[in-house]
């Protein structure tokens, strides 16, 4: 070998080494809050949750449209209205090496059903699984389900034999006093390994080569790094310390659309954000007697009162999306008739509250958080200020979500905010059983304002156990215009997501707010 | 020294005693933590259950009791959010902030003295006058604001140092260092610097006023007098008496930068005691702050009593006193 020829193959040897590392994709992902653990079994936390999805898989999965398709079942089929039989993909193996079978998904199943389990609230209605033969597992329903396999998006499943081995297989319980193996180890079927984790600082995922699916992405290893200040995320994604971050505060869109090299991805959320009233026989905090928010006049009138466009552009800087109805357009139940948004018409208002016997107005107590939704202390201030227009004085309380909810779901405020994502169901089934619904076990667990009506009541019920999808539907439909027409509660608008990039970076964003990186690339 | 030790323990015992009532007691007005725990549509059973598993709906002095009780021994139970015993989260966040802390508390003492110094010595020096000007203005501004402009110019500008977290960490058995790794010494330089500032231009005026207070007094003019050299009469009659306020601030201080590191620890992502401090907070996670604030005020009578301690060997005339007045 001449030395110039030595020098040619080493120059290329290098060229491919460098090559080599150039393919190494590293996803540094920055979000405002860190996982709860590694155990999808022991919260409820969707962020959580849908970060372990890169871990661990489930029978069925959303894909990028939001729509459900087979993940480790192939396929599911209804034996009769209490038992659905799934059949297991054949040849997946767990990161241990393990072959995924029947026993895992009962196992798991079992876990999250089990009456300790964390997630049992998730699974409305699962009574347990049973295996029939080494790829096949029938769930048993204690009645006619048409959402399981919405509530099957999110039961993560575990190999049984490492769950047993660590002594797992039962869920964790927050009182126990030790600490499960499953919080800080993982053993799951999906696209990445669980590498290294360190609370609150970083999580590390690596490609699992042997996935059964074929990769869409070009990923090797995700670093998930929690940043919870909004101003230091921005930060390390303008200094190129991150590759995403989700969420971008709406504030900061400019500024990085205008850094070179990065961009923002906005899309309306599945979050509807409302106002929910206080209808018992006397408000907590008012100068007159009874309460005038029980009639369905006065609620019209304040719906009239509300500039929806001034608080999209102003308050949301144009990214919200104004919704009439409770559910955000992505969700099962939202129909365009219902979703119409009444007029603002101040005068009107005015008209309607004097009709109703209060010509000079009223006053009452408003309770916002300020540090859970996007602007939700700046969307009351400008409520107050318009309700304050028509003659209509609040009281405006702004305080911690720990505080607020507290405070609504105990019925202790005249008016207050809620978000709601229908998460992880995804139906217009959630605000139906949990916020429409007459309170009473297990239904209307967020109507502390009382609201209650027998047709929607029945619509409800009908709503659980209808299989047919378009009958479904159209009740739903129905019982969201019945919602809607009485101003059961004063839908507001779709909160918008906002993620921000590098360029180079392509991924579908969807409504939910969950990043699935293993439909990402880079370069 | 003995006696005056076991007295100071008792006291100790006392404030933490009332301390750990006080945690208790605030906390209790922070929201319900079941909310963050269970999803939105949890059924009323569910939530039911969960309070009684935690514990919370036991009458108030029981959960007092236990309480204080658990926590004499150190234990202060399970995290409602990580799952975990809380003694084991602060044991494990404990060396994150102890480096910051330290390499902050080094900054400010290694720049705050000899500019203290400087200034009294050279009061009319233009480089004396700027100094002051540019303290003023570490004391005025907020230190998150401070955090964020440094973020700003050193990273996201410059790009020479990372905006958030600790870099790459060594695990020396139980305790993790920052200080073996190049990222990890990177990331400390930030934030230290956020921490120390504050610190540093108070450690420089109060410094400063002492000396020049110290250099006006009789004992020096006479010395001076006696034509004993500059150098002598600065740095070993004028110097030491400057230094006592100045260990009572400082020690007073070093707990004031445990506690102002929650607000370093937010910007930067840092995860130390502080930081799981906030997150607690933002969760209603009553075990971890009710434990953090006992640990901090622990922290403070331990320096204390440091400080009491060096009064006497920096102060001669503190060792004849304590014959006679009793109850320093």
């Amino acid at each position: 070998m001449t030395p110039r020829k030595f020098l040619l193959t080493a120059t290329s040897a290098l060229a491919l080494a460098f090559a080599g590392t150039a393919q190494a994709e590293t996803f540094r992902l920055g979000t405002n809050g860190d996982l709860y653990g590694l155990d999808p079994h022991s919260m409820t936390d969707s962020f959580t949750v849908s970060f372990l999805n890169h871990v661990y898989e489930a029978l069925v999965r959303y894909d990028a449209d939001l729509k459900i398709e087979p993940a480790l079942a192939t396929r599911w089929e209804h034996i009769d209205e209490t038992t659905v039989r799934y059949h297991l993909r054949e040849g997946i193996k767990f990161h241990d090496g393990q072959d995924l079978t029947a026993e895992d998904v009962v196992a798991s199943v079992n876990r999250a059903a089990h009456e300790d389990s964390p997630i049992r609230g998730n699974i409305a209605g699962l009574v347990g699984a049973e295996m029939v033969d080494d790829m096949t597992v029938d769930l048993l329903l204690d009645g006619p389900n048409p959402l399981l396999n919405n509530f099957l998006t999110n039961i993560l499943i575990f190999d049984r034999g490492w769950l047993e081995e660590h002594d797992a297989l039962e869920p964790i319980d927050a009182q126990k006093g030790e600490e499960g193996y499953t919080t800080s180890h993982a053993n799951g079927t999906g696209p990445f390994r669980f590498e290294s984790r360190t609370p609150d600082a970083q999580t590390v995922l690596t490609v699992n080569e042997g996935w059964w699916d074929e990769a869409q992405h070009n990923i090797t290893r995700i670093e998930l790094n929690p940043i919870n200040s909004d101003a230091t995320r921005v930060a390390a994604m303008l200094s190129g310390e991150l590759d995403m971050i989700v969420p971008s505060p709406l504030q900061d869109a400019k500024r990085i659309e205008s850094a070179e090299g990065m961009h923002v991805l906005e899309a309306p959320g599945l979050r509807a954000i409302m106002m929910g009233f206080n209808l018992s026989d006397t408000l907590n905090n008012a100068n007159t007697e009874g309460n005038p928010l029980q009639k369905v006049e006065v609620r019209q009138a304040l719906v009239h009162a509300i500039s929806y466009d001034l608080l999209r552009d102003k308050i949301m800087r144009g990214k919200s999306r104004n919704l009439g109805t409770l559910v955000a357009p992505q969700v099962p139940g939202f129909d365009a008739e219902v979703d119409t948004i009444p007029a603002y018409d101040p005068e009107l208002a005015k008209q309607m509250l004097a009709d109703a016997g209060y010509p000079d107005g009223f006053s009452f107590n408003m309770n916002c958080p300020n540090d859970r939704y996007v602007n939700d202390a700046a969307i009351c201030q400008a409520l107050a200020a318009m309700f304050a227009r028509v003659g209509v004085k609040v009281e405006l309380t702004a305080e911690t979500k720990a505080i607020h909810f507290e405070r609504a779901r105990a019925n202790e405020t005249d008016m207050f905010m809620l978000g709601w994502a229908t998460l992880p169901m995804l139906d217009g089934y959630s605000v139906l059983s949990a916020m429409l619904h007459t309170p009473g076990g297990q239904m209307g667990t967020w109507n502390p304002g009382g609201y209650s009506n027998a047709e929607l009541d029945r619509l409800t019920q009908a709503v659980a156990t209808e299989l047919d999808a378009d009958k479904r539907l159209e009740m739903m439909v129905e019982a969201f215009a019945i919602a809607k027409n009485e101003v059961a509660w004063l839908p507001l608008h779709a909160q918008p997501l906002s993620w921000a990039a590098r360029d180079g970076v392509s991924i579908p964003q969807t409504a939910d707010d969950k990043p699935r990186l293993w439909l990402a690339r880079i370069d | 020294m003995f006696a005056f030790l076991i007295r100071r323990i008792i006291q100790a015992a006392l404030v933490m005693l009332v301390v750990a009532s006080i945690a208790f007691l605030m906390f209790r007005f922070l929201g319900d933590p079941i909310s963050n725990l269970l999803p939105e549509d949890a059924t009323v059973e569910d939530r039911a259950e969960m309070r009684e598993k935690l514990g919370l709906n036991d009458p108030f002095l029981t959960q007092y009791g236990r309480f204080i009780v658990d926590a004499a021994q150190g234990d202060f139970g399970q995290s409602y959010r990580n799952n975990r015993p809380v003694s084991d989260l602060l044991a494990e966040r404990f060396p994150a902030t102890a480096e910051l802390v330290l390499v902050a508390a080094s900054l400010a003492l290694a720049l705050g003295i000899p500019l203290g110094i400087y200034t009294a010595l050279n009061p009319r020096g233009w480089i004396s006058q700027g100094l002051q000007v540019v303290s003023l203005l570490g004391i005025s501004v907020p230190t998150f604001v401070t955090g964020i402009l440094l973020i700003l110019l050193f990273s996201v500008s410059l790009g020479w140092l990372p905006s958030f977290g600790r870099g790459t960490v060594v695990d020396l058995g139980g305790w993790t260092t920052g200080f073996l790794t190049l990222s990890g010494l990177k990331a400390l330089i930030l934030p230290s610097i956020m921490l120390a500032l504050f610190q540093m231009t108070l450690i420089m005026r109060l410094v400063r006023a002492e000396m020049l207070e110290v250099l006006r007094a009789d004992y020096i003019k006479f010395a001076r007098a006696r034509g004993i050299p500059n150098q002598i009469l600065h740095f070993k009659y004028a110097l030491k008496n400057t230094l006592i306020p100045v260990m009572t601030i400082f020690g007073l201080q070093l707990g004031g930068l445990i506690a102002f590191a929650i607000i370093t620890e937010t910007v930067f992502q840092w995860p130390g005691m502080g930081f799981l401090f906030i997150q607690a907070v933002n969760f209603s996670d009553v075990p971890v702050m009710a434990a953090y604030l006992v640990l901090v005020s622990f922290l403070f009578v331990v320096i204390n009593t440091i400080v009491d301690l060096l009064y006497h060997v920096v102060d001669p005339r503190l060792r004849v006193e304590k014959s006679t007045a009793r109850g320093v």
